[in-house]
């Protein structure tokens, strides 16, 4: 039957391959070709998107067929050449491509044929440019009124929130429409932390991009760095030290910890529980003031770069680590059993803000959204990278959607990242020496005169990282495109919180903690 | 849960000692303190955070600053809901073109005596944004600088000690300034 090919086979017969992209194919389709891929991703759900974004003069969208057994082999991308600035939208079989064909509109004014939603995303009006990335930008636009999609009966009222919100967080808005308490829709506008990032980093030596990276989101910082490293290492065929893919392994464990045992405690103090927020901050604490130690950074930026680490595990890192490992084995469990056992908690938690199984995959979401959906993906397991496959660990799928399933999935990942860091720890090799009997972990030489594409998927603590790159043959960045997993997760977040009340969004919106930064970019 | 808050209560405070105000903030700050500034606030200081475009890391280092080891209300200094609450305001990220206006509307929000705060390094010279075609650049390009901690992101330790300098010094700015 003919629709049982895999995408792989399919790209191969419509498209053209693209040579140097590793370590997934590339391939060249036409209009025809790509129109005929948007006809099948409405027939193969299990074709998921991974991305979507712009150049100058064509369009690319990373897809991934999940029901492919092969391991790491079944993620391509694809490539449609749009000289006069149109491509066929993806939105109608992909929703989860609309904000990416709105972004990719603003900033290369590509524009997407068939896409319903055309305001724009991340231009608000606001730059001395219009499609600043494209290969002639135009004149800044002046802002126009931004029309939010309108709700009507009777007793609905309007509830504007944001850019700036009332706590210590990134800038956003949210417009709520409400029947009294409840919420009848609510609608996100982001783009206000917009920063130009993928702009910043053309033209620029790959090492000094990489800082640019490990700024894309704070706490992700490990992840981004990751990704971006692996993507340009992928382009370049440039293979590191055995020990620094350990060290990057370690770190992003101790940054995955971190996070979840933060967001954990954050979830229950905004159901009012502050007992737990001020006991897992000392561990969250705990954990930055090991990874600081160990690497000398709290949240360990700029460590992870192009070629491997920048610095080995600190004399005495090992022992730090083990006695991080014991203390957290020995205090998690019983706050975890008080978060379990406090009804006015679960009161709060249980049932709210559900995502539904299908709505988490027509999404492509990832991460403890996806995971808390039924959505079992793992980059560090699908397609995986070294050092996972030599690791072992568990990756919790829960199906109910709500809250309390993302506060589990985050506790169960807690536990194997744990383990994690105790099998690194043991297994990793020792460094190589010095001379002086020191013992920094080479960089991997980047090599000269030799450019190529490459990317890389990489699991953050809030899920899958998307990272493409072209690199010049003078080493620097021509093109990246980075693709955080917020952007599949916070469209969910409008759906989580319908017919819930009001009060329960900060407690919806901690449960995802989607990144504003990685999103707007 | 009792036993918890027991053990909790047994094992004595863990709030750790403050770090000292630091030295360069106090001396910035003095250089902009009139012989005739006010005392208002007394020890106390209400802070109001925006993010003008940061990447997260710092706002991840003041939420730190509530945590039980650093446990910043102790000195008197609260973060508050509401720029009409605030006597600081605390700004961090490279202020992008998108944000410019929000905050501008949070300072003027701000009742007058007040300071500005830049906390890391994009809100003090644009950090790696600085250039970019989406970022106004550090915030001194939109609104008057009283303070600035540098670091990306600042420790902790390093954003209480410029706060800390901030209280030590705590009086109205040289009136007519602010606005
Ligand atoms: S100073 Fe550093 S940590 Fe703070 S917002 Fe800027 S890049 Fe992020």
């Amino acid at each position: 039957m003919a629709e049982e090919r895999s995408l792989r086979q399919v790209l191969e017969r419509i498209g053209a391959p693209v040579a140097d992209h590793r370590p997934w194919p590339r391939h060249t389709v036409d209009r025809a070709g790509w129109l005929s891929l948007a006809g099948m991703l409405r027939e193969r759900p299990d074709w998921g998107l991974l991305g979507l974004w712009g150049e100058p003069d064509r369009v690319h969208a990373a897809l991934r067929d999940e029901g492919d057994g092969e391991a790491g082999g079944a993620v391509a991308v694809v490539s449609l050449p749009c000289p006069d600035g149109r491509f066929p939208s993806l939105s109608a079989a992909r929703p989860a491509a609309i904000r990416l064909e709105r972004a990719a509109h603003d900033l290369f004014g590509l524009v997407a044929e068939g896409l319903e939603d055309t305001r724009p995303w991340l231009d608000h009006g606001r730059w001395e440019v219009a499609r600043p990335l494209a290969a002639e930008p135009g004149p800044g636009q002046p802002p126009r009124p931004y029309p939010f999609l309108t709700s009507e009966g009777e007793g609905l009222h309007q509830i504007p929130v944001g850019p700036v919100h009332a706590g210590i967080i990134e800038p956003g808005h949210f417009r709520f429409t409400a029947n009294g308490e409840t919420v009848v829709r609510l609608e996100e506008r982001l783009g206000y932390v917009h920063k130009g990032i993928e702009g910043l980093m053309r033209g620029r030596p790959a090492g000094e991009a990489a800082r640019l990276a490990a700024r894309i989101s704070g706490d992700s910082t490990v992840a981004h760095s990751l990704a971006f490293a692996r993507a340009v290492e992928a382009a370049l065929d440039v293979e590191i030290p055995e020990r620094a893919v350990w060290l990057r392994a370690l770190m992003a464990e101790l940054e995955r910890l971190a996070n979840h045992l933060g967001d954990i405690g954050a979830i229950c103090n905004d159901a009012a529980f502050a007992f737990l927020l001020a006991e897992l901050g000392r561990l969250r604490e705990a954990v930055l003031r090991a990874a600081d130690a160990c690497f000398g950074h709290r949240l360990m930026m700029d460590r992870v770069v192009p070629g491997g680490v920048r610095q080995d595990l600190a004399p005495g890192g090992v022992e730090t680590l083990r006695a991080l490992v014991a203390e957290l084995r020995r205090r998690v469990p019983p706050l975890v059993a008080v978060y379990d056992g406090k009804t006015s908690l679960q009161d709060r938690t249980v049932g709210t803000g559900i995502v539904g199984p299908e709505l988490a995959r027509r999404f492509g979401a990832g991460g403890h959204v996806g995971r808390a959906s039924g959505r079992g993906l793992d980059a560090r397991r699908s397609p995986g990278y070294p050092p996972y496959h030599r690791l072992e660990f568990q990756v919790p799928v829960l199906t109910e959607g709500d809250v309390n399933a993302r506060v589990w999935i985050r506790i169960r990942e807690v536990e194997q990242s744990l383990s994690l860091v105790e099998q690194i720890l043991d297994r990793m090799p020792g460094p190589p020496q010095g001379l002086d009997g020191s013992a920094p972990v080479p960089l991997a030489a980047l090599p000269d005169g030799r450019g190529g594409e490459g990317m890389a998927l990489v699991e953050s603590f809030r899920g899958e990282i998307l990272t493409w790159v072209r690199v010049a043959p003078d080493g620097t960045v021509d093109r990246c495109h980075v693709r955080d997993p917020s952007w599949f997760q916070w469209p969910l977040l409008e759906a989580a919180i319908e017919g819930n009340i009001v009060a329960d969004f900060p407690l919806c919106n901690k449960s995802f903690n989607c990144s504003y930064s990685g999103h707007d970019l | 849960m009792f036993k918890h808050i027991l053990r909790s209560l047994a094992g004595g405070p863990v709030t750790e000692s403050a770090p000292p105000a630091s030295d360069a903030a106090l001396a910035e700050l003095g250089g902009r303190l009139g012989a005739a500034a006010q005392r208002r606030l007394g020890r106390s200081l209400a802070i109001r955070e925006v993010d003008a475009g940061s990447c997260n890391g710092c706002e991840l280092e003041l939420h730190a600053l509530s945590n039980p080891l650093y446990d910043l209300e102790r000195f008197g200094i609260r973060f508050v809901a509401s720029p009409r609450h605030a006597d600081v305001l605390l700004v961090t990220g490279p202020v992008t073109k998108n944000m410019a206006e929000a905050l501008r509307r949070s300072w003027d929000a701000t009742p007058d005596p007040k300071w500005l705060v830049a906390c890391g390094a994009c809100a003090v010279d644009g950090g790696v944004f600085a250039g970019s075609y989406a970022c106004v650049g550090p915030v001194e390009a939109v609104l008057p600088v009283d303070l600035r901690i540098p670091g990306c992101p600042p420790r902790p330790a390093e954003i209480l000690a410029g706060l800390l300098a901030l209280l030590e010094t705590s009086a109205a700015p040289v009136s007519g300034r602010a606005g």
